[in-house]
């Protein structure tokens, strides 16, 4: 057994020992414990080292408020986990831990020289100490910042756990199971609501597990507490979830939940996911989190070995752990005192209890002296003797608020208590009001905006029967809101332990305050002194100071530091607390894993890919594929030993000497139908549709109603009363919405009705001059020679067998005709004339093909050559608005003073004057190299290819003024050497007369 | 997560199923040739900001697809009712004596 463990205590499994390593050294525990209880128990407090200064730190909680033991653990490969709290991790055989903020070594650390040169990061220290001399910013500072920053250290390879996600509903969800939290389940589950109650520890209870002297309606607190939870889960309606941590409290009353289900085990389940989240709906919830005692502000109170008297009683009654033999009890709360007394009952000497206030009960002296231990009221803390360890407490009598003559008190532990702040983080996350309690100098619960029920120490009671008759009270209050009558339980409660304290700003003392390293945050490093500092230098409201000195922005959020800051604050300020303010806590609770949050959603799910009829096609025939909007698209289709240039180069021109084919199937398609779609047309798109013949097709833009190009594609006239709308493969679902949006809420009049075709048809292009040559054989009930059918038609028929509706239209210069099938024959479709398609060498091409060739011929693609800003004449294609209509969606917009004043960016083409030079799309262009640094970027390159049939590069810019610039020499600096030359041109690079359209 | 009635569905469903599409009750103009260039730039961008109650448009767009409106409190960011495109926008004092 080790040595600080007393037999017979605690709710541990003192026959099962278990074996950890911290820092690479071997621990014994037993079941039951966590890393902390099981350090203490080998009498160690040393845990880990501060932000800041590095100064050596023990536990000083035993809940999820820990400030001081965080570690890293490690459960396998892949599986660390830094910042875990030491109080919360549950022991296994075999699990690995290590202390945090050290080098080389936790006892002796080298970082520890900050703690030597404080006056460097006293309060606003980001803003003061880094400042000057500017050059040593990129040398020293950042380094320097950059490998001080953060805590712990961030896991460097992929996380192979699973985590699940999941909904529920439920009429009551109690947080906490305290006695507060239990009496609430109680009263609600036996009223029959359906009741969820959880627990962020292994074990439900509370406050129960570490007050076992108490009996509650004449039972021990431990053989309540059991016959209790043995009621809860007798009850169907009711589920009881431990390990779980309500993380944040959303609106109408959603809770997050998230349930640990792994990390306390030596041999989790294979494929067993390691958490859950939680996302609770329900009708009421109580909030039963009960209060976060406050540590005390004097010089030294961080030394390892002080720690709080609650978490002390804790470790002694919940895992039988003394966490000294010799301690000094430290408070202002009549709590301690009991601390004190289970302490000295479990067999330590303790030295004294120190009480800053000027009286205490009487009935607690008495108790005291029946234990032989010294009481010294109305005392303050001045300093703490010991690095690594606490060894001395050095007291004062205050007389008059007169700090007398100090004695040093030997100890090997200081329990201290400077009162209990109620736990309201969750209330805090619905923007409920806090009051301010002067009497108590407490914040307690106000306006409520969610059906929320705050039950026990979090409404600032204090004892177990108040909770107990506060908690069932709020669950008959709950049970009463879901409109359910029932009655409320009591409870008989004897050997409670009811009591009262003050809060108080930093201790005083007959050193100076000027160099005392009183803490009030010690996850962040944050003193007494820092605080008052902040508020000399003007920080007039707490959300100042907190930034200012970064007290509460730790990962415990202040959950310690908070109500002193404050305290001290207002004292600096000369103002009530409430004038001063309060910081607002925000989820998560406590720190929540990335993991967690993400769920399901990684990997392959993070989100769906989109796959076209024939992408099984492209994949058997070895095409490399690129994401575009969520379709994964053919790419190129390389073949052995080439890479995507010489891919490219190839399909481009199989396809300008023959045939290529390309899967255009992911094109948004939209149905316009109905009497009034012509007229619809008219209003949404910049062209005019009235005089557009059935089986005609044309060029569509859209505007938005600030005149910018939306979206662009052939639009077919099917019938009188149909049209077929493409739209880029991104825009489908945006261009849909916005046609929807002007139907239903502008034009609510037009008997119009709009269809998603998207995923109904598939569609194969064809482009080259062997196009219709490959195609006619296929056709049937229509024809497709030259003559019969123009460029830019579109007529049903049959292809192949199947009804297809067709068109003949170019994105790429040549002739070209794409065919729409039923997506089910897409496939089957394009097979056949693959196979008839060899004769003419036919050449399948990808998306980057489709780029060069429509670049080549000048065509834009919205979102790569627009970018939200651009109008159609800026980009060069003002033919495509039907001027003579009165109204279409952006029309007026076009006539704004922004739209017609000189110097807007227009498209224009690039072409370097080394024509094998091919620039960087995103490239900056200006008009004169040799202006000085920052130049005036007057554009930038939009596109940017090889152009294997004009052999040379090719590009498309937006430019300022382009259109007048025709011919100009305009420069593109690079990162090194000298900026590359090139010259304004047309976008048209390739037969501009469009000749090879008229293939007969 | 919010709860969203649609009005059209009569269900309350999650905020999930719902778009966000800016404020409500600003009407096209008829005949946006006849705006001068302040009224139209009014139109196209001048928007109220409110803190408080907001008027605005909502698309059930995993749903039933259409377009609503609803008074949304943006300072509690809770929605005080819901109503179909069209409609008039709710008396205030009305909805809080009801309440």
């Amino acid at each position: 057994m080790t040595k600080y463990r007393v037999k017979g205590k605690g709710r541990v499994n003192h026959a099962k020992p278990v074996s950890f390593t911290f820092d690479g050294d071997r621990f014994e525990g037993v079941e039951g414990d966590t890393v902390a209880s099981a350090l203490l128990a080998n009498g160690v407090h040393l845990m880990g080292r501060s932000f800041k200064y590095h100064r050596p730190r023990g536990v000083v909680t035993a809940g999820s408020e820990e400030p001081n033991a965080l570690i890293g653990t490690t459960r396998g490969k892949g599986q660390f986990e830094p910042n875990t709290r030491a109080t919360m991790q549950e022991i296994y055989p075999g699990l690995k831990t290590e202390s945090q903020n050290k080098w080389p070594s936790l006892a002796f650390d080298l970082g520890a020289i900050n703690d030597r040169l404080y006056m460097l990061f006293s309060a606003g220290f980001y803003y003061k100490t880094f400042m000057w001399p500017r050059s040593f910013w990129d040398s020293v500072y950042e380094p320097f910042i950059r490998k001080a920053a953060g805590l712990g250290k961030a896991p460097s390879e992929v996380d192979p756990d699973s985590y699940a996600s999941r909904y529920l509903h439920c009429d009551v969800l109690v947080v906490g199971s305290g006695p507060s939290g239990i009496a609430a389940a109680l009263s609600a589950g036996r009223a029959g609501s359906k009741v969820v109650l959880l627990d962020e520890h292994a074990e439900m209870g509370g406050t129960l597990l570490s007050e076992p002297s108490i009996t509650i309606d004449g039972k021990e607190a431990w053989d309540w507490l059991e016959a209790a939870l043995a009621e809860l889960d007798n009850l169907p309606n009711v589920t009881r979830m431990t390990r779980t941590t309500a993380m944040g409290y959303y609106h109408q009353n959603m809770i997050g939940l998230v349930q640990k289900l792994t990390d306390h085990l030596a041999d989790a389940p294979t494929a067993a996911p390691r958490e859950r989240m939680w996302r609770v709906r329900a009708q009421e919830v109580v909030l039963a989190q009960g209060a976060i005692e406050r540590p005390m502000v004097f010089h030294g109170n961080d030394t390892p070995g002080i720690m709080m008297a609650g978490a002390a009683q804790t470790f002694l009654n919940r895992f039988g752990v003394l966490v000294g033999e010799n301690p000094v009890v430290l408070t202002s709360h009549d709590s301690a005192w009991y601390s004190a007394f289970d302490m000295a009952d479990a067999g330590a000497n303790v030295v004294a209890i120190v009480d800053t206030r000027p009286e205490v009960p009487a009935a607690l002296v008495q108790q005291a002296m029946k234990r032989g231990i010294d009481t010294l009221v109305g005392h303050t803390a001045t300093g703490a003797k010991g690095r690594l360890r606490v060894k001395a407490l050095r007291v004062n009598p205050v007389r008059h608020g007169k700090v007398g003559p100090a004695q040093m008190l030997n100890c090997d532990a200081v329990l201290v208590c400077g009162g209990w702040t109620p736990s309201l983080h969750l209330f805090s996350h619905t923007k409920g009001s806090l009051h301010w309690d002067p009497e108590a100098k407490v914040y307690l619960p106000g306006h409520k905006t969610e059906n929320v029920h705050i039950a026990g120490a979090g409404r600032g009671l204090w004892g177990i029967a108040a909770a107990l008759e506060d908690g069932a009270k709020a669950g008959t209050d709950a049970v009463k809101a879901l409109g359910r009558m029932t009655g409320t339980a009591t409870y008989e409660v004897s050997n409670d332990r009811a009591g009262t304290g003050i809060t108080q700003k930093e201790l005083p003392t007959d050193r100076s305050a000027g160099k005392a390293k009183a803490f009030v945050d010690f996850q962040n490093d944050v003193t007494a002194k820092d605080i008052r500092l902040a508020v000399r230098e003007g920080m007039k409201s707490i959300e100042h100071v907190k930034r200012y000195t970064t007290n509460g922005m730790a990962t415990d959020q202040g959950k310690l530091s908070n109500m002193n800051g404050l305290t001290i604050a207002s004292d600096a300020l000369g103002k009530e607390a409430p004038q001063v303010g309060l910081t607002t806590f925000r989820p998560p609770y406590t720190p929540t894993t990335f993991g967690a949050f993400a769920g399901y959603h990684k990997g392959k799910h993070f989100e769906v890919t989109r796959r076209t009829p024939i992408d099984s096609w492209a994949e058997e025939h070895g095409a490399a594929f690129e994401p575009v909007a969520l379709w994964r698209r053919a790419w190129y289709f390389p073949q052995a030993g080439e890479d995507m240039h010489k891919a490219v180069a190839r399909e481009c021109k199989a396809t300008r000497e023959s045939v290529g084919i390309f899967d255009a199937s992911t094109l948004g398609k939209i149905e316009v139908s109905g009497p009034d779609a012509t007229e619809f047309m008219n209003r949404m798109y910049t062209n005019p549709w009235t005089k557009l013949g059935v089986g005609r097709a044309r060029y569509g833009l859209l505007l938005g109603e600030d005149g910018f190009i939306r979206d662009d594609g052939v639009i077919g006239r099917m019938r009188d009363d149909l049209f077929h709308v493409t739209t880029t493969t991104g825009g489908a679902a945006r261009v849909l919405n916005m046609m929807e949006d002007y139907l239903q809420t502008e034009w609510p009049d037009l008997k119009v009705w709009l269809t998603s075709t998207t995923e109904e048809w598939a569609t194969i292009a064809l482009n080259g001059p062997n196009a219709r040559k490959l195609l006619a054989p296929f056709v049937e009930g229509a024809d497709i020679s030259a003559e019969a059918m123009q460029h830019m038609s579109v007529v049903e028929c049959t292809v192949g067998g199947f009804p297809a509706r067709l068109f003949r239209i170019s994105f790429t210069g040549e002739l070209g005709f794409e065919i729409n099938v039923p997506a089910r024959h897409g496939k089957a479709l394009w097979e056949k004339l693959w196979a008839a398609g060899q004769q003419y060498d036919i050449c399948p091409y990808g998306t980057e093909t489709m780029h060069v060739l429509r670049a080549e011929k000048g065509f834009i693609i919205v979102g790569q050559d627009t970018d939200g800003t651009v109008t159609p004449l800026d980009a060069g294609i003002g033919w495509a608005i039907g001027k003579k209509k009165p109204d279409f969606v952006g029309k007026r917009s076009l006539e704004r003073p922004d739209i017609v004043a000189p110097g807007r960016k227009q498209l224009v083409g690039l072409l370097t004057d080394d024509p094998k030079t091919v620039l960087t799309e995103g490239a900056q262009i200006v008009d004169d190299p040799n202006q000085p640094k920052p130049m005036k970027m007057i554009g930038h390159v939009t596109s940017s290819y090889w152009s294997e049939a004009l052999g040379r590069s090719i590009a498309m810019a937006v430019v300022e003024g382009g259109f007048d610039r025709m011919d100009q020499t305009l420069y593109l600096p690079g990162e090194s050497g000298k900026p590359i030359t090139a010259k304004v041109t047309s976008t048209m690079f390739y037969d501009p007369a469009g000749d090879r359209l008229k293939v007969e | 997560m919010l709860l969203i009635h649609c009005p059209y569905c009569d269900d309350t469903l999650p905020e999930l199923e719902f778009a966000y599409a800016g404020e409500a009750h600003i009407v096209r103009p008829e005949d946006p040739s006849k705006l001068s260039d302040e009224e139209w730039r009014d139109f196209l961008f001048i928007r109220t900001n409110v803190k408080g109650v907001h008027a605005e448009r909502w698309r059930h767009i995993n749903g039933c697809g259409r377009f609503f409106n609803a008074l949304r409190d943006t300072v509690s960011d809770r929605f005080l009712t819901t109503y179909k495109a069209g409609e008039a926008r709710p008396d205030m004092t009305q909805l809080e004596a009801a309440e």
